[in-house]
């Protein structure tokens, strides 16, 4: 079988798509457990989205020390070059394709060309997207000012440029402050943060960036219409009553020259559909087993295609966890489990991964809440397992360890986060 | 001598009438718009259909019925010429109740009235063989084969670059303010660029007509706009095969559900009449975009989530006094010809207007047009990597890395098409650098994530290649600048 004779063909055990922090590790893993790896990333450098994070705040629990994320990410490549693994940036892979079980192809451009790479296994690492301000149903002008929080980090921090003056920022969770404190550092004038919910999205030691730089914070407030004429000039905002539902002669002008969206991250996961894997809505990211692979066989996944963390050490980890399962299927054949089970959302659990467990191996569990509470317990009640926690915030995800041994026998756990 | 023209717009009207005129060995064109590009006027955002042509009464208004059909007919052959992204899908004007039946009638007997052939009226059954998920309450359509739909900006660059191609000088960032009449002949047009001199003076200008039409001396009618708002979503949900058209109301042709060329289905537009004074209200409203979604519902019941929105956008008709196009040479003044009030469909009609532009030119001005022995009628679309099989893509890399480069991941446009996209900006005359510009030539930033990665990169190429700082470049023209400076400038105290 030959899709295109007239390319370039490769062959690797695993590719690898995406270079950021879940690409990397795995790569790596992948490496240090003997396979045949190589790792595409269609940008210029490695890192994906941590070169432009230049604030702390990465690798507590990866590395026992908090870094940069330009820092985070070069501590991963380095590794990756001293391992010797094969990698191509300024590489984007077009397209996956599925023959079998053992047989995939990547097609991928570079400059150098358009190659074709047979591999038995993928590990699919390609990050998230962010959601936009069309999608978030704002109307008005179309202006120069409008960017997602992500776009106005790449230009301040990776080309230099400073979009704006007096900001408005919509979204309160870690991408929106850290963004806040971005813009006020730099001179500009952080009008509001807007936030539609009753409570701010970030973690606590981010939500305290507001208090620092004095920047006003709207909670139950959103972001309608922008107005300007070359430019952004103002931004309507509205209260929401408890059912998120506008009250009406609450709208008020803020007046501003850019508009900062940060309305929370989408997996990246259109080229996994394109080839029929099967789709979470709660995640947005594939079903898994607890290997991280998808529902077609082969297929691993790591980091923010999976489902959206908060933290980079644990897409780090997700993309080891990964390479291990890329091994185990291309040595066996297949990932075979005597049986699966079924995880299940319960009270209060509005995401979790992954989705099936074998019963064979310990496993994490990562979750998030649909409302923030305190003074709870998450619960799997068929194998009795109960954890209190003094705080739950849909922010924050839920990282659990759970041991072979306690789910060995379960048919299927079902996960919720009750009043204790 | 040759006979100077002055065409005040580059929108389809007045470009489509510059490539016709640039057929002439006797007249040299000037092609003259206000805006940094050509195409951002009305022509920018509208339902991009060309129309069958049944639904004018000729009685009422004879331009737009002649004109609608002839366009029709030639776009058939200007695509071609072209190379513009087209689709030849038909459309279905459908009944949702027994009376709705009566209008088809109606609209059957104008369209065979205008010389639109092949149409006809189909049953239930034919309905959902020809759109299986149309909305179960459809009894029947009117079936009209011939109607299409373009990319109407593209179609705007595509034919200004073939006129440019055969010698039209355009004047991009060139607003007329005067028109020099003297002896009730014109002279020429006064400009914030300078005076241009011409024989004849075609006022193409879209919703500006009017004043155009004013300054000339010439008031005899005005023009307000009419807004229409519309939804795009993203390229992964399914949409029709045809274009869908509830059946008309005297006000409207109604909400079109439609898979536009691009692949992504599209719903709109509503129409609000706004006063004359806000011609350049473009913004979209919450209320605007709620009467499209309603309406869509119709005929659509299976609508995305707005998740899956990826844009909404507003356009503005230019509404003549009268309702029919006014296309002429005006008496009062020798060598003023007026193309005003080009309301939908002009965009069908454009090419028909052009030839009627230059008959008015023989037959009413009296000069007698030569035809070159060399004119050029092709010009090739630009490169699209996303076009392209990976062997020929292959292929185009190895010529020139840059094809290799993609920068928008949601389209798969490379940095070779981006280049190429300013090399044809500036063969036709475009001076500031704007992101839009590379929008509509390659179709980046369109896509699911609306530009948040490629963005940042297609501004370092623009600065680059323009020799600009990079927060100098532009979303959309002057006054629309990326930043305010370097990240310290505000620290500086140099804030802009
Ligand atoms: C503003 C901000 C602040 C943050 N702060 C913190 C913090 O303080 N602490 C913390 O722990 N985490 C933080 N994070 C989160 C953390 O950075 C992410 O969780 C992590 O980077 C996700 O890693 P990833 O490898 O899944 O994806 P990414 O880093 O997005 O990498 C994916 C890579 O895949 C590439 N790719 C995609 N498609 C293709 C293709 N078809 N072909 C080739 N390549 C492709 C992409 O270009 C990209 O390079 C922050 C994130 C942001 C945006
Ligand atoms: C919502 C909507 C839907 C539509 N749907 C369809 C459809 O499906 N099919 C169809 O056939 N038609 C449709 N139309 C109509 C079609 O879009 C217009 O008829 C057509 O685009 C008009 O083109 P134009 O060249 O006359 O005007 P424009 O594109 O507006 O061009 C005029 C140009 O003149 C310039 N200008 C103005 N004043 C000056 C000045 N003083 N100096 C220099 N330059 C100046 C402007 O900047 C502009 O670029 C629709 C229109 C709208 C708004």
């Amino acid at each position: 079988m030959e899709p295109f004779p007239q390319i370039p063909m490769l062959s690797y055990d695993v590719v690898v798509i995406g270079g950021g922090p879940a690409g990397m590790a795995a790569a790596v893993r992948a490496k240090e457990l003997g396979l045949n790896v190589l790792l595409l990333d269609e940008n210029d450098y490695l890192g994906g989205i941590l070169p432009q994070c230049i604030h702390p705040g990465f690798g507590l629990h990866y590395y026992k020390e908090e870094l940069t994320g330009p820092e985070f990410a070069s501590r991963l490549a380095r590794k990756l070059v001293e391992l010797g693994v094969e990698y191509k940036t300024a590489a984007r892979v077009l397209e996956i394709k599925n023959y079998s079980d053992l047989e995939k192809v990547v097609i991928f451009t570079s400059p150098t060309g358009v190659y074709q790479v047979w591999a038995k296994a993928i590990i699919y690492a390609a990050g998230a997207r962010e959601r936009h301000a069309f999608e978030i149903g704002i109307v008005g002008d179309r202006v120069s000012g409008i960017y997602t929080a992500g776009e106005a980090q790449t230009l301040m921090d990776i080309y230099g440029i400073l979009p704006g003056k007096e900001v408005v920022i919509v979204g309160s969770g870690d991408v929106g402050l850290i963004m806040a404190r971005r813009f006020a550092l730099e001179g500009a004038k952080v009008k509001a943060v807007v936030e539609l919910m009753p409570y701010p999205g970030g973690l606590a030691r981010n939500v305290m960036i507001l208090r620092d730089f004095d920047i006003p914070l709207y909670l139950s407030h959103k972001v309608v219409e922008v107005r300007g004429k070359g430019r952004v000039e103002r931004v309507k905002v509205v209260r929401v009553d408890e059912n998120l539902n506008e009250i009406p002669g609450s709208e008020f002008w803020i007046s501003c020259d850019t508009l900062i969206i940060s309305a929370g991250l989408v997996p990246n996961v259109k080229k996994l559909e394109a080839i029929g894997v099967e789709i979470d809505p709660a995640t947005g990211g594939p079903v898994v087993n607890d290997r991280l692979e998808t529902s077609v066989p082969g297929i691993f996944v790591a980091g923010n295609s999976l489902l959206i963390n908060d933290l980079v050490d644990y897409v780090a980890e997700q993309g080891e966890l990964a390479a291990e399962g890329a091994k185990e299927f291309i040595e066996n054949g297949g990932i075979e489990s005597r049986k699966w089970i079924k995880v299940e959302k319960g009270e209060n659990v509005r995401l979790i991964a992954p989705h099936y467990l074998s019963g064979d191996r310990d496993v994490y569990l990562y979750l998030r809440v649909a409302r923030p509470m305190e003074d709870v317990e998450l619960r799997i009640p068929e194998i009795g397992r109960k954890m209190r926690l003094p705080v739950v915030k849909p922010a924050e995800m839920l990282r659990v360890k759970l041991k072979a041994e306690e789910i060995k026998n379960a048919e299927r756990l079902t996960v919720e986060v009750v009043e204790a | 001598m040759k006979t100077k023209v002055a065409i005040i717009g580059a929108g389809i009207s007045g470009a489509s009438i510059a490539r016709v005129l640039s057929r002439y060995e006797n007249l040299e064109v000037h092609l003259i718009e206000k805006a940094p590009d050509v195409g951002w006027g009305v022509s920018k955002a509208n339902t991009a259909l060309i129309h069958g042509g049944y639904d004018d009464d000729p009685e009422k208004y004879p331009m737009r019925a002649k004109l609608c059909i002839g366009g029709n007919r030639l776009w058939h052959q200007w695509v071609k010429e072209l190379e513009i992204p087209h689709v030849w899908n038909g459309a279905l004007i459908v009944a949702l109740k027994e009376e709705d039946f009566d209008e088809l009638e109606k609209l059957l007997e104008r369209g065979r009235q205008n010389g639109v052939p092949e149409m006809r009226i189909v049953d239930r059954e034919e309905v959902f063989h020809l759109e299986p998920n149309l909305t179960r309450e459809a009894i029947g359509a009117l079936w009209v084969p011939i109607v299409g739909q373009i990319g109407p900006i593209p179609a705007v660059i595509a034919i200004t670059e073939n006129a440019v191609a055969n010698g039209v000088k355009t004047h991009l960032e060139t607003e007329v303010r005067g028109i020099k009449v003297e002896n009730g002949e014109v002279k020429g047009v006064e400009t914030n660029n300078g005076f241009i001199e011409a024989d004849i003076v075609i006022n193409a200008a879209g919703l500006y007509a009017d004043e155009i039409a004013r300054i000339a001396g010439i008031d005899y009618f005005e023009i307000h706009p009419r807004k229409g708002e519309y939804w795009l979503f993203d390229d992964t949900v399914p949409g029709p095969r045809r274009v869908l058209f509830p059946t008309p109301t005297p006000i409207s042709k109604g909400i079109v559900v439609t898979t536009e060329v691009s692949g992504h289905l599209m719903i709109g537009p509503n129409a609000q009449d706004l006063p004359p004074e806000e011609k350049d209200n473009l913004a979209t409203t919450r209320e605007g975009l709620k009467e499209v979604w309603e309406g869509a519902k119709k005929l659509w019941p299976q609508l995305p989530p707005r998740s899956r929105v990826i844009r909404t956008f507003a356009g503005l008709r230019p509404e003549p006094t009268g309702g029919d196009f006014i296309i002429k040479a005006e008496e009062e003044v020798w060598g003023f010809i007026n193309v005003a009030g080009i309301r939908s469909p002009g965009l069908t009609s454009a090419p028909a207007i052009a030839y009627e532009v230059a008959e008015i030119i023989k037959r009413d001005l009296g000069i007698e047009l030569r035809e070159k022995s060399k004119w050029n009628p092709y010009r090739k679309e630009i490169t699209h990597f996303f076009m392209m099989t990976p062997e020929q893509a292959n292929e185009a890399v190895t010529k020139n890395p840059a094809y290799g480069k993609i920068v928008c991941r949601c389209n798969n446009v490379s940095e070779g098409d981006i280049l190429e996209a300013i090399e044809r900006m500036k063969f036709i005359g475009v001076k500031t650098p704007s992101v839009d510009s590379v929008k509509f030539r390659t179709k980046a930033t369109t896509g699911t994530c609306q530009g948040s990665f490629c963005r940042p990169k297609i501004i370092q190429l623009l600065a680059r290649e323009y020799g600009v700082e990079p927060w100098k470049v532009t979303l959309k023209g002057k006054g629309s600048e990326i930043g305010i400076g370097d990240v310290k400038a505000l620290l500086r105290g140099e804030e802009a």
